[in-house]
């Protein structure tokens, strides 16, 4: 019943269709002109000073960006190689780490990595939902006057130092967490995350304390992206939701959330590669142990960087230098993953727009 | 279904700017009224006061009332949520939601309201969309985002979507300004079908389409930047277009305006 009322139209809009095909003749008729004097101009050599000069730096610096780049990458692997010749464990299996007699060298990088990934994995749960919820405050439900200033408190938590948070978390939060650890663990100690850790909990030198203040270094970085991403919610989208009689948190779900997943979601990604390569903070917070992770947050141990920042004196010997400049790289690789991993879902979300 | 509106000594302001001045205006039902005027002159504003979603901006403020059969919508015992399920509004831009395919775009202010039958979502999808002249070119995709239509047929969706809630009044915010003149065509249609079921105010710059679409048209003028807009004249679309009552209004179709 629809299909005469569709074929209607032409013979409709048959004179606009004149008039449309009249306005064109005249711009298909200019049209050949400027293209034949941009390719004039593109033969001939009349290129202004300025232009060259600046299309040298733009082009200079990138090269030289990734030169740098490669040159590091290059003098990692040149100094790694040696030293994982020499190691008599397997580099990615072993969870030994015995360095220091240069001579008989063990030394394997599988503790680390699982203490880097799950205190950050750790931290990234328990900042991921803190952050939604604070952007979403920010852009949804603060009022203007009050979003500004909030939002800026939130990023001056970025500017931080790190090491400020590392001796917050050993001298102020560490202590106040050791009766809810311990509680913890006396309470659900039977799974296996909750069991007893091979350190002191008195001491609170744990994954626990560790994840805690990663969490709180990461929050500003996940909530000011996020925010940036639901801001841009196009306003044609919300109105459509408000007009259809959508309450507030129904507009966010239907259309500020779907808009914003992906941001929200690589946001959390950038956060977890801040995680993962903290150095100081977790230097300073975690307790050396020389027993192995134990699949227990209140396990003590070494993450990469932790590990690294803390045999400083052992880098005098170029062999015992390259088993760490070996763990740095891998810690390199897992970081350019997570980044590689956020980029990807940001491509992803391009198509949506 | 169809219900009447009457406007009564409406005065709009954004902040601390009075938008709108005394504007008194009667929408019979069953009938296109059009709002016509120069930019900023607040057509558009009284349109979204019609639904209260011109107090979504902020700072915006609203004094006198809008009648709905008699029944303010601007009483204090009345839900805004409430008013919007029942005013069916239509934007500029066609903005189905673009994760949202075809189907539930148009089922979501049912969703909204709480239908979870999974039937009766289907039947009215259907409906709408034969109501909005779409059921044919999109019969085979329901499924398939709302977002990979054509301009026209996305506001045709959009379309779809405010009827499917059976609104007492439908609004329309220059709702051909980013179509082809082929899909306006299809619009203009398709409001002259929906007039027998709904209440329809139109605001649009294009006085053709204002005399070729509506029953009534209301003319809004200002009298200088910074000034608040005011309603000139409302009249039959015949009398306003062949002799209208004040200079104004024929200075402004005629062309000879500014």
């Amino acid at each position: 019943m629809k299909d005469p009322v569709v074929a209607e139209h032409p013979a409709d809009t048959g004179d606009t269709g004149v008039e449309r095909g009249a306005s064109a003749a005249p711009s298909a008729s200019e049209a050949p002109i400027p293209p034949t004097q941009e390719a004039a101009a593109a033969k001939a050599p009349h290129v202004r000073p300025g232009d060259r000069i600046f299309r040298g730096l733009a082009t200079g610096s990138g090269i030289f960006i990734v030169v740098l780049i490669g040159a590091i990458g290059l003098f990692l692997l040149l100094r790694a190689v040696p030293s994982l010749g020499l190691n008599n464990a397997n580099f990615l299996t072993s969870r030994e780490w015995s360095t220091g007699d240069v001579g008989n060298m063990r030394f394997g990088i599988l503790d680390l990595l699982l203490v880097t990934v799950v205190s950050s994995a750790v931290a990234l749960l328990i900042a991921m939902p803190i952050a939604l919820g604070i952007a979403l405050f920010l852009t949804q439900y603060a009022p203007r006057r009050l979003a500004r200033p909030f939002a800026y408190v939130i990023d001056l938590l970025a500017a931080v130092p790190s090491i400020i948070f590392g001796l917050w978390g050993l001298l102020v939060l560490g202590p106040q967490l050791t009766p809810i650890a311990e509680s913890l663990t006396s309470a659900l100690g039977f799974i296996p995350i909750f069991a007893q850790g091979n350190v002191s909990i008195a001491l609170s030198g744990t994954i626990f304390t560790a994840s805690i203040v990663l969490a709180v270094m990461i929050l500003p970085i996940i909530t000011a992206v996020s925010r940036e991403v639901f801001d841009r919610t196009p306003v044609t989208h919300v109105e459509g939701a408000i007009a259809l009689g959508a309450t507030k948190w129904e507009v966010v779900r239907t259309t500020v959330w779907p808009f914003g997943k992906a941001g929200y979601v690589s946001a959390s990604m950038l956060g977890l590669g801040r995680a993962l390569g903290e150095t100081i903070a977790l230097t300073i917070i975690l307790s050396a142990t020389a027993k192995t992770f134990g699949w227990s947050l209140f396990d003590g141990g070494a993450t990469f960087a932790s590990k690294i920042a803390l045999a400083a004196p052992e880098f005098n010997d170029p062999r015992s230098a390259g088993a760490y400049i070996a763990a740095g790289l891998v810690l390199f690789l897992l970081t350019f993953l997570v980044n590689a991993a956020a980029r990807a879902i940001v491509a992803g979300h391009k198509e949506y727009e | 279904m169809a219900k009447r509106i009457d406007v009564k000594e409406l005065n709009l302001y954004y902040g601390k700017f009075h938008a709108v001045q005394e504007v008194s205006i009667a929408v019979p039902p069953r009938n296109v009224t059009a709002f016509i005027g120069p930019s900023g002159c607040g057509k558009s504003t009284v349109l979204r006061s019609l639904n209260r979603m011109h107090e979504v901006a902020p700072g915006a403020r609203v004094e006198g009332s809008v009648q709905l059969d008699g029944e303010d919508i601007y009483a204090s015992s009345v839900d805004p949520v409430q008013v919007r399920r029942t005013i069916g509004m239509v934007f500029q831009r066609p903005n189905p939601f673009p994760t949202m395919s075809i189907k539930d775009n148009v089922v979501a202010g049912l969703r909204l309201a709480g239908t979870k039958n999974k039937k009766q979502l289907d039947e009215v999808a259907e409906r709408s969309l034969r109501g909005a002249n779409l059921w044919n070119e999109v019969k085979d995709r329901l499924d398939r985002p709302g977002g990979g239509l054509s301009g026209g047929q996305q506001q045709r969706l959009c379309i779809a979507r405010a009827i499917a809630v059976q609104p007492d009044v439908l609004l329309m915010d220059e709702p051909c300004s980013a179509l082809d003149p082929i899909s306006t065509l299809a619009i203009e249609d398709l409001i002259t079908e929906l007039k027998k079921d709904f209440t329809i105010v139109i605001v649009t710059h294009n006085m053709q389409q204002a005399a070729r679409v509506s029953d009534q048209t209301a003319f809004f003028n200002l009298n200088g930047v910074g000034q608040p807009g005011r309603l000139i004249e409302v009249d039959d679309t015949e009398k306003i277009f062949s002799n209208p009552s004040q200079k104004a209004t024929e200075d402004y179709i005629s062309g000879r305006f500014g």
